[in-house]
């Protein structure tokens, strides 16, 4: 039987969903108990966050841990806490954002053991299912079933497990483990609130190379605006200048699945392509009929892009009427 | 100050070119790698690059570049020596490793090496694990910096800016330190070919992996491999009004 540990993942005031996703995930390991471990860095944050966490559907328990020390999520000053925490459990399970992402491993590392990233199924507590090759392959994985797991939760393949409707019991812990001081949190310098994030957008739009300057792929960012989407652009735009680095959508950028994506001017290089697959509803504009950007397509429309996305932009502000 | 050089050691994987479409292989438990490109998982060459411009800017005396893999590795040891690493070191083994396996293998490298700096690339593209970075500085017992977007050395510490969902978090790490990096990092330099020809006499050590005394047996067993349901060829709508109407009837607005 699976006991698993969750790694809640929180912003300071709120538990974040990641949490609860990893709570369903949990739920299909057949458990015995699923406890959710809450660091925060004063005891208040600690009840308040912990409430949270024990509202969630599924949850058997919270173990909340106030240290000064953990005011920031620092995965060097958390994992040794969580390792301490571990002993009891079969399963350790964080979010795969970039929280559990960089978290995880040092945990698992400590603990000896190995991890399975990105689990997308549980067929059984031992056998999962998670994409490789920016979602090009699908493993299954398993191990034996002793000893322990370290794991992170795919967020794009579980929805949030619900509220509950009575809270499970929360336990305040102290920390016991040695906490290293080689590692200093200075700030977080958060988007602008404007601008969606690439990474996290539930709609994006980006441009390519058919744009041809980075004075006209201003219009990429106009349609962006009227849909509330965040803004990307393809390798080929960014090599020439277009769009800076870190709006890179591809295997080698970011690697995203938006509810609408929406590729303007961008022909669909493979490396874009395994990029974009797991968006909901894909949309394309290209003069080119033959881009392979259609072959996956939901809508596809072959046009100039400085026709097209103007005429986007009048037909959307249209429908506003 | 001692008189050690400042050395930073950059940790490469070679992995099927990010613009292969990679293919199933028959036994359905990998995918086909036989006739296929093979490269620099490209993070590693910006962790590469930042390392060299490092030793450029004279903040690091020495930039090794070192992998754990099969002695095909030896080529893409050979372009990491070619960008501008002094040295080469290629921990030889016959088998895959797991993360774990290769970040154990990391840091004996680095009780060997002693650097000041440890990068690599925050995944490979592909296991996609996003491991073993990490799990080098946890048994290093060392700070760990990952994905980072920009890396500022200041004696005995280094800055790094690192490109989390919430925007960019600063942390400060006292070195020796890991540091991954991500992809707005830099962009990495084209070789020339003086460079690689001259990258054919820079020193390329082999250490047998059993000398290191790492277990690499395997726990995960891969029981199937397989392509995910293929996305099907939608509509094509001839104006921009058909399009949103489109998305309209589809209920994505």
């Amino acid at each position: 039987m699976a006991r698993v540990l969750i790694v809640a993942e929180h912003d300071g005031s709120s538990v974040l969903q990641s949490t609860a996703k990893c709570v369903a995930c949990a739920a299909q390991m057949e458990p015995e108990a699923v406890d959710v471990v809450v660091f925060a860095g004063d005891p208040d944050s600690a009840a308040r966050l912990g409430g949270q966490a024990a509202g969630i559907e599924g949850v058997t328990r919270v173990l909340a841990i106030a240290d000064p020390a953990n005011a920031h999520a620092v995965a060097a000053v958390l994992a040794p806490q969580i390792v301490d925490t571990a002993r009891e459990y079969s399963h350790v399970l964080g979010p795969s954002t970039t929280f559990g992402k960089d978290l995880m491993p040092r945990v698992a590392a400590l603990l000896g053991v190995g991890q399975i990233s990105d689990i997308m199924a549980v067929e059984a507590p031992y056998r999962f299912r998670r994409p490789a090759y920016a979602g090009n392959v699908i493993e299954t994985v398993e191990c034996e079933p002793d000893g322990m797991l370290v794991g992170t939760v795919r967020a794009a393949s579980y929805r949030p497990s619900p509220a509950a409707s009575s809270p499970a019991p929360i336990e305040q812990r102290e920390t016991s483990a040695d906490l290293p001081r080689h590692t200093l949190f200075v700030e977080l310098k958060a988007q602008q609130a404007d601008r969606p994030d690439l990474q996290t957008a539930s709609r994006v739009v980006a441009g390519g190379r058919a744009f041809g300057s980075a004075e006209n792929f201003a219009l990429v960012e106009q349609l962006a605006e009227k849909l509330g989407a965040a803004v990307g652009a393809s390798r080929a735009a960014v090599d020439a200048g277009y769009a800076s680095n870190d709006l890179q959508v591809g295997q080698t950028g970011k690697v995203i699945a938006p509810d609408l994506y929406v590729a303007l001017g961008i022909s669909g290089a493979i490396q874009h392509l395994t990029g974009i697959k797991d968006a909901r509803t894909i949309v394309a504009v290209n003069r080119d009929p033959e881009a392979p950007i259609f072959e996956i397509a939901d809508i596809g429309l072959v046009a100039d892009v400085f026709e097209a996305v103007p005429a986007l932009i009048a037909a959307l502000e249209q429908r506003r009427r | 100050m001692t008189d050690a050089p400042r050395r930073i050691l950059v940790c490469i994987k070679r992995v099927v070119d990010y613009n292969v479409r990679v293919r199933v292989d028959n036994e359905r438990t990998g995918v086909v790698t036989d006739g296929v490109k093979m490269s620099v998982n490209p993070f590693d060459e910006i962790a590469l690059e930042e390392a060299l411009r490092i030793r450029e800017r004279g903040d690091a005396d020495e930039v090794v570049v070192c992998a754990v893999g099969s002695s095909d590795w030896q080529q893409q040891l050979r372009t990491g020596l070619a960008m501008g690493a002094d040295r080469a070191v290629l921990v030889e083994t016959g088998t895959s490793l797991e993360p774990l396996a290769v970040a154990q293998t990391l840091h004996a490298v680095v009780q060997r090496e002693a650097p000041m700096l440890v990068l690599l690339g925050k995944q490979a593209i592909d296991g996609d694990n996003n491991q073993t970075g990490q799990m080098l500085a946890a048994l290093w017992g060392r700070p760990q910096a990952t994905f980072a977007s920009s890396i500022v050395l200041s004696g005995e510490s280094a800055r790094v800016e690192r490109e989390v969902d919430a925007g960019l978090e600063v942390l400060d790490v006292d070195l020796p330190a890991v540091v991954t990096t991500d992809l707005r990092l830099n962009e990495p330099r084209y070789v020339k070919l003086p460079e690689i020809l001259k990258a054919k006499r820079k020193p390329l050590d082999v250490v047998p992996l059993g000398e290191l005394g790492v277990d690499a047996g395997r726990r995960f067993r891969v029981v199937r491999v397989e392509e995910p349901p293929r996305r099907g060829r939608g509509i094509q709508v001839d104006t921009a009004e058909q399009l949103v109407a489109a998305l309209d009837e589809k209920g994505v607005l």
